[in-house]
């Protein structure tokens, strides 16, 4: 059973954007589109740990703003030639706010 | 037995409801209330009635005759002020009392009035019924209007009144218009066609006040102090169902009134029907559900099993003359992919959204003669990935062989002009051809042909290919990025010749194929329209690098570094003092003097930034844009000051160059020094810009660099006062500002610009210099500013995580 909490208002995070959310295990980045979908990753590049929230959000992908690494914010996996996979976590929009799985993000260490 | 029916409110879709019921059986007692002076008439209409293309009368759906026919009391100009459930009564407002076996309730909508300061002046009316549009028709070519909203019903009221020359200015809050039906590249081109018509359109524009003169509107005041003087003020910013009644009779409300898949409130004696309603969840503006819900009304007030389905819905607008059409979903999300098509030419734009190789939403502008292909596609959720490559194009494209563009290239007639800037037809481009000139550049030469806006380049290129055939080659020309085929030279000439002034400009009419870029031309294209349009084009903080974003360099951990600017490598005590207290302060695990004779604190985490900029800033110290592409420092040796050998204050000097030049934004960084004498101790002399003091005043050389290329600089010019080398040095910037590509330092400009070319602008036409120091200064108007202290002041919050949780999950 999943559990939603409520992180920001949609409008806390920039389109096109991402803000941080802190938590025991280290950052969540939460994303942004320019649609205003959102999605939450790792903030931090399989390559160099680079933090990913820093980067360009471009339709539904992010460039690390270390070495350029274009992840999917949908499946979290690397694109073009260079290869990894971020860890995704589920993330919704209701009535203006952003939600995530608590869930989910209590259980990273063990997923 | 006859039923009595009580209707409140005579709308479009209690008046369906009537319709279907009374065809059933006429058996019916109705008494019709309706607030508004009249009966039943086509509220969708009333753009054409304001427009001038009809009159009232033509969208009257009943008028007095049918209501007469059918039996119904109509009681118009009457409000229902209570309805009592348990005694089956409403009170009408002049103290009737009309008792009911079945109410339907047909409140509609009320336009929704922003409370700002004024609302309730004289002349700031909603758009929504006949006395507002007549209210719009009285004015005339010598009024002003103010339309605040930039939604359908907005653009209407506007483009209604503009073609009465009405001087209609549109204040719109979002970023781009009609932002829910339409994706910002669409919602460009209407602004567009907009413009076209005459109405001037304000995006982003945040309302503050309505300001009055003896009661009546004066002017709209926005929040950055623009002032739009207006005789009428139209609100059209949505609309919210009317429930003021049914919540006072206690019957369930939420948004809208409650209702069932039969129509029934939480009271089974009444009904309620149209924009009032609220059924699970939704509430409902568009006409075909409404029409949906009259038919089930009439069905379960003759007892008849019927249920309301909400489908589906697309919207296919024509505001205006533009024909839009949106549908579904189109939202970017997850495992969806976007195909794009744009015709700059034709001002078309077309967006599918995939998932799974099935259509889930699109966008269409311009061209929507495929709307229902695309929104059957969607409905019936076809699978396309055997049709992937051609079904933008449409229907007509599929189940054949792609279209050879160079076809019908090959097929137009001699006459038919190709470049239309300077009117050359196909036929003199192949004259040109067949006289040798096998490539595009000569082609340019020869003919002038895509010289000068470059919109027709693509299409020179296809003549040259079917004239000359295999012996014809494309060029290899390096496209932006993977989202465009044009080079960063055919974009900016394209941003300069057509004016285009946003981003979503430059990705319409260079035909993106992408619908937001990615992370290469994002910055090129920042760079290029603040650059050419400093003052109309609004900087784009989601389209820089984190450094120029934050304002800080990224460290390889994801920490900072922070580099506080020292004019001309001269500090103080008291600036020392201050860095030295900000790295006990912040922890700053390294203190490094720089290269460019400043000091660097490395190791800043990203969310003290604004806090030690805070401290710096209170010492006077403003960001040293270590981290830009664009002034970074200006290099000194003490000059006259103190050296033996000095012979000119090259201190000061760097000083008044660095005061004038920080802050612009460049192609890439820039690096100045300026030394006293030639033993050139501040190493001027592999610096973008390089002067040298002598005797007899100032030698300037440009085009240095000591990074993965190391290069001396060329001599540029040599001039005897300070005011000289400012001019030449601001004019020189400028000109690499307006010219270079971004990413190539000065010497890159300079090699493939020429020397001489740079030289004939900048030192030899003193009104060219002139204008190009006069462009400068209109740019750093706005930009020679610390965004340290800005940052502070606006932004500190965003440095800060969103949400902390730590907390949260140790519990």
């Amino acid at each position: 059973m999943s559990e939603w909490i409520d992180i920001a208002a949609l409008e806390d995070i920039p389109q096109r954007g991402a803000r941080v959310v802190k938590t025991a295990e280290g950052c969540v980045a939460v994303f942004r589109t320019a649609s205003d979908e959102v999605y939450a990753l790792d903030n931090s590049c399989p390559h160099k740990q680079g933090p990913l929230a820093e980067g360009i959000v471009h339709g539904a992908s992010v460039t690390c703003p270390l070495h350029n690494w274009v992840f999917d914010l949908a499946t979290g996996e690397a694109q073009g030639a260079d290869e990894g996979t971020v860890a995704t976590y589920p993330a919704r929009v209701e009535a203006g706010r952003v939600l995530l799985d608590a869930e989910r993000l209590r259980g990273r260490v063990a997923a | 037995m006859t039923k009595k029916l009580v209707i409140i409110g005579a709308g479009m879709a209690s008046g369906r409801a009537l319709e279907h019921l009374l065809k059933e059986d006429p058996d019916w007692d109705v008494t019709l209330f309706n607030a508004e002076p009249r009966g039943n008439y086509d509220r969708i209409m009333l753009s054409p009635v304001l427009a001038g293309d009809k009159s009232y009368e033509d969208i009257v759906i009943h008028d007095s005759a049918w209501y007469e026919e059918n039996g119904v009391t109509c009681r118009f100009g009457e409000k229902v002020e209570t309805i009592d459930r348990a005694a089956k009564t409403v009170t009408a407002a002049n103290g009737d009392v009309l008792e009911y076996d079945k109410l339907l309730i047909g409140t509609g909508s009320k336009p929704f009035i922003i409370p700002l300061p004024g609302h309730d002046l004289d002349g700031v009316i909603a758009y929504r019924d006949l006395e507002d549009t007549e209210l719009m028709m009285s004015m005339t070519d010598q009024n002003k209007v103010v339309v605040i909203g930039g939604g359908l019903l907005g653009l209407e009221a506007a483009a209604g009144m503009a073609a009465r020359g009405v001087d209609v200015t549109v204040v719109h809050i979002m970023g781009h218009l009609m932002e829910r039906q339409l994706d910002e590249a669409a919602g460009y081109l209407l602004r567009k066609a907009l413009i076209d018509k005459g109405i001037t359109v304000m995006c982003s524009a945040n309302s503050k006040e309505i300001v009055g003169e003896d009661g009546k509107v004066k002017a709209l005041m926005l929040d950055d102090g623009t002032e739009l003087p207006c005789d009428l003020l139209v609100m059209a910013v949505g609309i919210r169902p009317n429930v003021a009644l049914a919540e006072a009779s206690g019957i369930a409300v939420g948004r809208g009134i409650h209702v069932d898949d039969q129509m029934i409130t939480s009271d089974e004696n009444i009904l309620a029907v149209g924009e009032c309603v609220e059924h699970n969840g939704a509430v409902f503006g568009l006409v075909a559900p409404l029409y949906d819900q009259a038919k089930v009304v009439a069905k379960t007030l003759l007892g008849e099993e019927a249920t309301f389905v909400q489908k589906d819905l697309s919207t296919k607008l024509k505001v205006t003359g533009c024909d839009l059409f949106s549908a579904g979903d189109f939202a970017e999300g997850e495992g969806r992919e976007d195909i794009v098509f744009r015709d700059p030419a034709r001002g078309v734009y077309r967006r599918l959204v995939l998932e799974d190789n099935v259509i889930v939403g699109t966008v269409m502008y311009g061209d929507t003669a495929d709307s229902n292909w695309f929104f059957g596609m969607i409905k019936d959720k076809t699978d396309i990935s055997d049709m992937r490559e051609t079904v933008i194009f449409g229907p007509a494209y599929q189940g054949g062989a792609p279209q050879d563009p160079l076809a019908a290239v090959a097929a137009l007639p001699d006459d038919a002009e190709i470049c239309g800037c300077n009117g050359i037809s196909k036929g003199d481009i192949v004259a040109a051809i067949n006289e040798g000139a096998t490539d595009l550049g000569a082609i340019r030469a020869e003919t002038k042909a895509s010289g000068s806006c470059g919109t027709c380049t693509g299409l020179v290129e296809q003549v040259l290919a079917t004239t000359l055939g295999d012996a014809f080659v494309m060029p290899t020309a390096q496209p932006m990025c993977g989202c465009t085929d044009m080079t960063h030279e055919d974009v900016r000439r394209m941003i300069k010749s057509q004016e285009l002034k946003s981003m979503a400009a430059v990705m319409q009419e260079c035909g993106w194929k992408t619908s937001c870029g990615c992370h290469v031309c994002r910055p090129a294209l920042n760079y290029y329209l603040l650059a050419d349009w400093p003052v109309e084009y609004q900087d784009d903080p989601q389209s820089r690098f984190i450094n120029e974003r934050k304002h800080a360099n990224i460290q390889k951990d994801g920490t900072f570094s922070v580099v506080p600017r020292m004019w001309g490598g001269i500090t103080n005590a008291n600036e020392l003092r201050a860095i030295a207290d900000a790295a006990d302060k912040f922890d700053v695990p390294t203190v490094k003097v720089t290269g460019g004779q400043r000091i660097d604190l490395l190791g800043v985490k990203g969310e003290d930034l604004p806090a030690i900029w805070k401290d710096l800033n209170a010492a006077g110290m403003v960001s040293g844009h270590a981290y830009s592409k664009g002034l970074r420092t200006v290099k000194t040796c003490v000059g006259t000051d103190h050296c033996r050998f000095g012979t000119q204050d090259s201190t000061g000097l760097g000083i008044k160059l660095e005061k004038a030049l920080w802050g612009s934004w460049t192609p890439h960084k820039v690096k100045l020094g300026v030394s006293g004498c030639p033993r050139n101790c501040a190493e001027a002399t592999c610096k973008d810009i390089g002067i040298v003091c002598v005797d007899s005043g100032f030698e300037i050389g440009v085009g240095g660099a000591a990074g993965m290329d190391v290069k001396e600089v060329q001599a540029f010019a040599k001039v005897e006062t300070e005011q000289e080398v400012m001019d030449v040095c601001i004019a020189f910037t400028q000109l690499y500002r307006e010219h270079a590509k971004y990413l190539d330092r000065m010497y890159k400009f300079i090699d493939k610009f020429g020397l001489e070319w740079c030289q004939e602008r900048v030192i030899d036409d003193l009104e060219n210099r002139k204008a190009l120091v006069d462009r400068f200064e209109l740019s750093q108007s706005i930009y020679r500013k610390d965004p340290w202290a800005e940052h502070v002041e606006d932004k500190a919050e965003t440095y800060q995580p969103v949400a902390n949780l730590t907390l949260e999950a140790a519990e």
